[in-house]
């Protein structure tokens, strides 16, 4: 069956949501959540497409914004671009930002994905402190709270951090926040030498600096790293990381109007509109960093990373060097398929070798929570 | 819950202990325990059971059928899998250091002890990961990364707690409203399933492809495995450290400061507060200076980049001063550092002083309910006629109301309880939670459903069962009634990854 026929159910409350997934268990037809529908192609194997694809769009408020608590409670299909323009109101962020294009923070938290932010705030399993989720036999059933601390119960908000809707619906979700800070400035690093921007990088992501974001750049033999600041004194402190970078002979410039430079640091996680362009997802060590701008080289992709953390995004726009390039970075490192083109479809094995007893237990937590077996059935277990 | 439900303390087992099930002759099983970790190290004379028949939370003591101190990850494995073999429940435990009587052992069970695991295994300070196992301790962490890197949960038990325990519990610390938990800085662990079979999740890496089941694992409070060895993130010392200790009339006052520092958007190392009773007591303990005579002691650390920290500095500074604080001591130096922290974490200990026996909750609220929260509890104080002091972390609104007693007057021990769980109700009413980092254990899981409906803890225990279908792992924890694990999983089926020939079972 393909994706055309699959039947669209598009449920106007949680409880029209929590029935449509319910009536799929009782008639074992195949599930997929979709928000944004904007990473439907991660984790999919071999094409095996869902029977019912069920849309949280008809779930898309903020249900609260405690901001004086740094909480918020927001539905699944809210997209993450409106929420943050709620907490924006009161200087406040949810400290996330993925490459967006109309993502939901269902979807965000399903995929796991994230963006720069995340070298200082954590992921999206960082940030998440409470869940309510659907199951495929019409359980509904929340886990955590909506305090920024908190230890009863099992973490199964965690859980559904990308699972990538394998384990059934997620229908609400309590985050914390964080307040925008007052000012923003960046230190820009260049260097056509992948060794002087490697070294350069690791040099920032062990100083005694209270970066917001540090990023690596690698495209077509340039190279940059990026180090960002908030606060009072973003200034000041940015001029401290310029001097890292020139100890390690970058070309340095600061940028205090830096919201374009980070929107493509996020840009190039995805494949660009229209391309064929295959983005893989590496979760290396930092000190794997030049051996990934190696392999990039080789294949002509380009690639962004967070340097401190070791997560690198390779986007690989000839799908002639697709494979090649996916062989090679597993050759470092784990490596997940996330944007498949068209022709590539089918052809790549998603996520690689995985520990064989883990993949076992996971199995049994699947069986555990999708009893029914239809919610996206073989993407992740 | 009704209050006073639970048992009143020194009588041994609490109710519900576990579901039914056939006691195992344990001595054969000791026989070959001793044949393969060697008879020292395991422990079945009653003298020496006792030294393990309790943790943190003395109100509770039962005393283990035998204690085993597996050296290596090999031996744990063949403890655990000739527990599941013979039906042997177990209970791990690191330190003995939490509060909640989660390491509590069953009587008819063995208890694992993993303090002999304490080797750090690797220090990568170039990727700032270390390798550890269970059984090193907290503090040691940060002393093999130190000094240009540390590990930032740091419970106040932090010299004695292991990093094990910190994994069950997800254990927190004074300075997690800005540097998070235990579970924020796990990127790998090696577990013992309870059928005896051992897995890895995760690594030095982070994301790594599948379910997130380490998340689900941090926190579970030893009833899904035991942890063999881990590995943690460290992270840069910041560059700068300041700390003041503002006193106030009013615990309203001080909660006006730590709102004012939210709003302005400071994220501060640590904000920490204590009413009068905690101060007089950790003076009266420490002799740290602090004054008898004020309502409220506010401790608030900065750190970060030397520019920033000074700066958001003097806005505390002038934010204390608005909000009317009678004195304002800043640290000028680590000494003067380390007196005002010793005051804060001497707080618990020093409770000894006030009264001869303290119940200890761990309750936490949405921050902006503070001020009604505490006077709703010293109502109750009032009503209960006893003492209750309160020592909190205020950046996240987690609470440690100390509740006084002095259990050798009839009646006090109970009414001191049930002033516990009226607390406990006033603030998951408040919209927050029965526990901030000391974990449900036994000490709270009767208060489980003030927070969780049926569907919820079912949920809950989906993932136990998957982990451990036997239920052999830490029983009478967390849930609060014992439930048997449902159907057994269906058939397995093929993964279409494996189907389409790409990937196999290993």
């Amino acid at each position: 069956m393909s994706t055309q026929t699959a039947r669209r159910a598009t449920p106007a409350s949680r409880d029209e949501l929590v029935a449509e997934l319910r009536a799929a268990g009782e008639s074992s037809a195949a599930v997929r959540l979709s928000g944004g529908a904007t990473k439907l192609s991660w984790g999919i194997a071999t094409g095996s497409e869902p029977e019912v694809v069920i849309s949280t769009a008809g779930l898309d408020r903020v249900v609260e914004h405690n901001a004086g608590d740094l909480t918020a409670v927001i539905e699944a299909g809210a997209p993450l671009e409106r929420a943050q323009a709620t907490f924006a109101g009161e200087d406040q962020m949810l400290a996330l930002d993925p490459p967006d294009g109309g993502a939901t923070l269902g979807g965000i938290l399903a995929a796991g994905d994230s963006g720069p932010l995340r070298s200082r705030y954590g992921g999206v399993r960082d940030l998440v402190v409470g869940a309510t989720v659907a199951l495929s036999d019409g359980t509904v059933a929340k886990a955590g709270g909506k305090v920024i601390k908190n230890v009863a119960g099992y973490d199964l908000a965690k859980l559904f951090c990308g699972s990538l809707g394998s384990l059934g619906a997620i229908l609400e979700v309590a985050v914390r926040l964080h307040p925008i800070p007052p000012s923003m400035v960046t230190a820009v690093g260049r260097s056509a030498d992948a060794a002087e921007v490697a070294e350069a990088a690791a040099a920032l992501a062990h100083a005694s600096l209270e970066h917001m974001g540090l990023d690596v750049a690698w495209r077509a033999g340039e190279g940059r790293v990026l180090a960002r600041f908030g606060g009072t004194t973003s200034g000041p402190q940015a001029e401290a990381a310029a001097a890292v970078l020139r100890e390690h002979a970058l070309a340095v410039e600061l940028a205090d109007r830096d919201d374009a430079l980070w929107a493509e640091q996020r840009d190039a996680q995805r494949a660009r509109p229209g391309s064929e362009d295959l983005v893989l997802r590496v979760s290396a060590l930092p000190t794997e960093l030049p051996r990934l701008m190696a392999v990039a080289t080789d294949h002509s992709a380009t690639l962004v990373g967070r340097a401190g953390l070791g997560l690198s995004w390779v986007r690989v726009a000839d799908p002639g060097a697709a494979e090649g390039a996916l062989a090679g970075l597993r050759g470092v490192a784990r490596t997940a398929v996330l944007d498949v083109p068209p022709s590539l479809r089918g052809r790549l094995d998603p996520w690689g070798r995985r520990d064989a007893a883990a993949l076992v237990l996971a199995r049994r937590v699947k069986e555990g929570f999708d009893r029914a077996g239809v919610c996206s059935p073989g993407v992740v277990v | 819950m009704s209050p006073g439900a639970g048992p009143a303390y020194g009588e041994g087992p609490p109710p519900d202990h576990e579901p039914d099930r056939p006691r195992v002759d344990l001595g054969p099983l000791v026989a070959e325990w001793r044949h393969a970790l060697g008879a020292e190290h395991v422990i079945t004379h009653e003298h020496q059971l006792r030294t393990y028949e309790s943790d943190g939370l003395l109100q509770y003591a039962v005393t283990p059928g035998a204690v085993l101190l597996p050296r290596t990850t090999a031996e744990v494995q063949a403890v655990v899998a000739a527990c599941h073999r013979e039906g042997v429940p177990w209970v791990a435990r690191g330190a003995g250091s939490g509060l909640s009587g989660g390491a509590l052992p069953v009587a008819d069970g063995v208890l694992i002890s993993l303090t002999r695991m304490r080797r750090v295994l690797e220090v990568d300070l170039p990727n700032q990961r270390v390798v550890v196992e269970p059984g090193v301790t907290n503090v040691a962490v940060s002393k093999a990364v130190g000094p240009t890197h540390f590990y930032p949960p740091d419970p106040s038990s932090q010299i004695v707690c292991t990093i094990g325990g910190n994994v069950a519990e997800n254990s927190g610390g004074a300075h997690c409203f800005k540097y998070g938990f235990t579970t924020n800085y796990v990127t790998g662990l090696e577990l013992v399933l309870p059928d005896g079979t051992l897995v890895q999740l995760g690594g030095k890496e982070i994301d790594p492809p599948g379910l997130d089941l380490l998340g689900a694992f941090v926190g579970s409070e030893g009833t899904l495995g035991i942890a063999t060895k881990v590995w943690l993130r460290v992270v840069p010392k910041p560059e700068a450290v300041r700390t003041l200790v503002a006193f106030f009339a009013s615990t309203t006052q001080a909660g006006e400061v730590v709102s004012a520092i939210v709003s302005g958007g400071i994220v501060p190392g640590a904000v920490e507060m204590m009413d009068n009773l905690a101060i007089r007591a950790a003076e009266g303990y420490t002799g740290a200076g602090f004054p008898t005579d004020a309502g409220a002691a506010l401790v608030v650390e900065l750190d970060g980049s030397e520019a920033e920290c000074e700066a958001r500095f003097e806005q505390v500074v002038a934010m204390c001063e608005g909000a009317g604080a009678d004195s304002i001591r800043v640290a000028r130096d680590e000494a003067e550092r380390d007196v005002i922290w010793t005051a804060r974490k001497a707080a618990f200990a020093a409770m000894g002083r006030i009264a001869p026996n303290y119940y200890v909750q761990d309750s936490v609220i949405p921050r902006t309910r503070l001020a009604e929260v505490l006077g709703r509890i010293e109502e109750l104080a009032t009503e209960y006629d006893l003492q209750v002091a309160n020592v909190f972390h205020a950046g996240d609104g987690n609470l440690h109301p100390l509740v006084c007693y002095d259990g050798r007057r009839e009646g006090e021990a109970e009414r001191a309880e049930e002033l516990a769980g009226m607390i406990v109700t006033v603030c998951v009413d408040a919209g927050g939670s029965i526990t901030g980092e000391h974990g449900v254990g036994v000490d709270k899981k009767r208060y489980m459903p003030q927070m969780f409906n049926d569907a919820d803890l079912g949920a809950f225990q989906r993932l136990r069962c998957a982990f451990d279908p036997g239920q052999l792992a830490n029983p009478g924890k967390v849930m609060p009634t014992p439930r048997l694990c449902g159907e057994v999983p269906g058939p397995y089926r093929r993964h279409p990854i494996e189907q389409a020939g790409l990937a196999e079972r290993m």
